[in-house]
């Protein structure tokens, strides 16, 4: 299997990739790409926000971007997505175009990104995820309401199907969000800070779901804040700060020097990093 | 519509197939609106209306430029057409000059009515366009024109409005599941493979379209209110989308009955008291809405106020058993109502808090109040989490001890019989830090219901 280089200077063209080989890790099997990402640019306002993203991420894994405010990691998974034009390069997914590989993507947007005083149930809200299978002009009907409920359970939030989106708490309309992906049945998914602003029982239901995830040979990526979950949480980190910085395997790229390259001055991040990286360092570290 | 005599000293009105006509069109017109006016106030863009009913002008004079006539056809055509670019240069200025959509919204429709006002002046000036048609519509003299559609003898304002609303409903009804999902999550929409933009403008230009035809029939300022007043309404009386554009079609006829029978009824227009109606309508739910009513919501805050009180009350007078217990109840003078609106500080509340106590049988009222049995172990439960917490704070957070009663009289009423359990695991049974006894689980905690 190719990662992009783990270097700090891989977004620069000069230097040529490096190709390694994944070390034995959670999942053992040389995983094929799911997203190819090739020297993507992206601009809002003539003002660029990526720059020559070049990067590969393997499937069956669970892959976090990481990086400061204003880095482009929301706007990664948007280029990735369709969502916002690319100046220049291409997208891969599944070796096919965006157009072709639709059905095998869902997407979690974040929270805020949607009015939640917006006149739906939780079940209308997670029905939604169906809409791409159904197409133009179908309505929903039994089978995809049985199948919103029982993505609604398997976040634990069948009891509260009924009720208005508004009348939930932040954790409980983020796994509304989740249940919406799940019923998509898709095998990548696109999770936009997925962990932000959510109690301690949401986010250990939101791990346990992405590890569900990955056993079924789904891949997940996610827009990620907290540097000190990161190893234990994922097997691949993107850190990125408009230019790719590194890529790869956690415990490979995960390293103070890369953090320093992504993170700049920031010095209390780095100190929960450093923290997190000599948690997951450690010998008989939680993994 | 004529008045019969006055023979029981007020005038009837009698309805006459005139005044059908002319509520049968109104309600039309309200009709498709109120249902485009929903997905506008969900997604904001009420404002939309109001930009389009003025933009159309010059959209209306090109069409007369071009064709030399006033017929329906190139004027519905040209008003769409520029109601449209509105929406489109709206969202264009919105995105690319970095303007918030209202302002972007604001230049667009003020600079395209200028040109209309330039167009008309030049090239259209021999076209009779009375100022007050364009502000409050021809609502009165509907019924009087008439073509013969299969040997009816109908206004053609009803014939327009009717087609206007059966395409709104058409278009709903078959793209429901797709606007819904583009005024909810367009980002989700994309993602799925929808044209949002297709969606968008589809339904921009429906707007348009109703807009300009209801337009001719009520004029500018109420297409406005049919637009934003049903839809705002609804909004507030249901948590459902469907059943928001059933309850805002229902107020829009309504209202349009209503407005008509009234603005007979006091000799003024039409046009004005439907709007009238329509405000009033969206006052009154915005007051009395079961959930997010202004009414509801303080009755729920008084709720919640007497309850606390009444815990309150309870807690006292649990401590003044206690201190009776120990010093006898000589030394204590007991308690009365007056005692305790006096002691909590809002009498008005605690009144009612006093009658909810002896109602559900926790208290007995007479001279001095006194605690049932039953209301000795709410009490207790509501001491136990008072003490309890105390020694949380105290143990965990190392507060001084004159600082732990005020936070813990707040959290005492929200914590539950299985957060007590907690508590008491953690900080054990005993005593409270300042040295008073934390009482023992009661049979029956009064928190433990949520109210």
């Amino acid at each position: 299997m190719t990662i992009a280089e783990p270097n700090t200077s891989s977004a620069d063209p000069a230097v040529p990739r490096a190709t390694q080989h994944h070390p034995p890790g959670p999942p053992t099997a040389p995983a094929p790409v799911a997203v190819e990402v090739h020297d993507v640019t992206v601009a809002y306002h003539r003002k660029p926000v990526l720059w020559d993203v070049d990067v590969q991420i393997p499937s069956s894994r669970l892959v976090a971007i990481v990086g400061p405010n204003g880095a482009g990691k929301s706007t990664l998974l948007k280029a990735i997505l369709g969502l916002v034009p690319l100046a220049s390069g291409t997208v891969e997914i599944f070796g096919r175009s965006l157009r072709r590989a639709r059905s095998l993507i869902a997407y979690v947007p974040q929270r805020e990104s949607v009015d939640w005083d917006f006149p739906v149930s939780a079940l209308d809200v997670v029905l939604m995820g169906r809409y791409g299978r159904l197409g133009w002009f179908r309505r929903p009907g039994r089978k995809d309401r049985d199948a919103a409920m029982a993505a609604l359970e398997k976040v634990g939030m069948k009891d509260l199907a009924h009720r208005q989106i508004s009348q939930l708490s932040g954790g409980q309309q983020q796994r509304v969000f989740l249940a919406r992906a799940l019923v998509q049945e898709a095998r990548l998914y696109f999770m936009d800070e997925p962990f932000a602003g959510v109690d301690a029982a949401t986010e250990k239901a939101i791990v346990d779901l992405l590890r569900e995830i990955r056993r079924s040979g789904g891949t997940v990526v996610a827009v990620h804040h907290d540097l000190q979950t990161v190893p234990e949480y994922f097997d691949h980190v993107l850190m990125l700060n408009m230019r790719l910085v590194a890529a790869g395997p956690t415990e490979e790229v995960f390293t103070t020097p890369n953090l320093h390259t992504t993170y700049g001055g920031r010095l209390t991040l780095l100190d929960q990093a450093a923290e997190a990286v000599r948690r997951s360092t450690a010998p008989g570290a939680p993994r | 519509m004529n008045l019969a005599p006055a023979t029981l000293g007020f005038t009837l009105p009698v309805f006459t197939a005139d005044d059908a006509w002319t509520v049968a069109t109104v309600a039309c017109c309200a009709t498709a609106c109120a249902l485009l006016g929903c997905f506008l106030v969900l997604r904001r863009l009420s404002l939309l209306g109001d930009a389009i009913s003025h933009a159309i002008l010059p959209g209306l004079a090109a069409a007369f430029i071009i064709t030399s006539s006033r017929g329906a056809i190139p004027m519905l055509v040209g008003a769409t057409v520029v109601g449209l670019i509105t929406a489109v240069f709206s969202s264009a200025i919105h995105r690319w000059g970095r303007i918030p959509e209202d302002a972007a919204m604001g230049v667009v429709f003020t600079s395209l009515f200028a040109v209309g006002v330039i167009l008309i002046t030049w090239g259209a000036r021999d076209v009779d366009l009375d100022p007050g048609c364009v502000l409050y519509g021809v609502l009165e003299t509907i019924a009087l024109h008439r073509v013969d559609v299969v040997g009816f003898s109908i206004p053609p304002a009803f014939v327009s409005l009717a087609v206007v609303l059966a395409v709104v409903v058409l278009v709903l009804t078959v793209a429901f599941k797709e606007l819904k999902i583009v005024s909810f999550d367009a980002g989700l929409a994309a993602s799925l493979g929808f044209s949002v933009a297709l969606i968008h403008y589809t339904f921009m230009g429906l707007v348009a379209a109703t807009t300009v035809v209801s337009f001719e029939a009520v004029g500018s300022i109420l297409v406005i209110v049919m637009l934003i007043a049903p839809a705002a309404s609804a909004h507030l009386l249901t948590d459902r989308l469907s059943r928001m554009l059933w309850i805002s079609a229902l107020i829009a006829i309504g209202a349009c009955v209503a407005g008509y029978l009234l603005a007979v009824w006091v000799d003024t227009s039409v046009a004005g008291m439907i709007s009238v109606v329509l405000f009033g309508v969206f006052i009154l739910t915005s007051l009395l809405a079961p959930r997010y009513g202004v009414i509801s919501k303080l009755a729920h805050r008084v709720r919640l106020a007497v309850r606390i009180l009444g815990e309150d009350v309870l807690g006292m007078l649990y401590r003044w058993h206690e201190r009776a217990a120990l010093s006898g109840t000589a030394a204590v003078p007991p308690l009365s109502p007056a005692d305790l609106r006096r002691g909590l500080q809002r009498p008005f509340l605690t009144r009612l808090a006093l009658a909810s106590l002896s109602r559900q049988g926790l208290i007995e009222r007479a001279a001095t109040v006194s605690l049932t049995p039953r209301g000795m172990d709410a009490a207790r439960g509501i001491v136990r989490s008072h003490r309890l917490w105390e020694s949380f704070l105290a143990k965990h957070l190392g507060l001084p001890l004159d600082h732990l009663h005020e936070p813990s009289h707040r959290v005492e009423h929200f914590i539950t019989a299985e957060l007590q359990s907690v508590l008491s695991r953690e900080v054990g049974e005993g005593r409270d830090p300042h040295g008073s006894a934390i009482p023992g689980p009661g049979t029956a905690s009064q928190q433990s219901q949520p109210s």
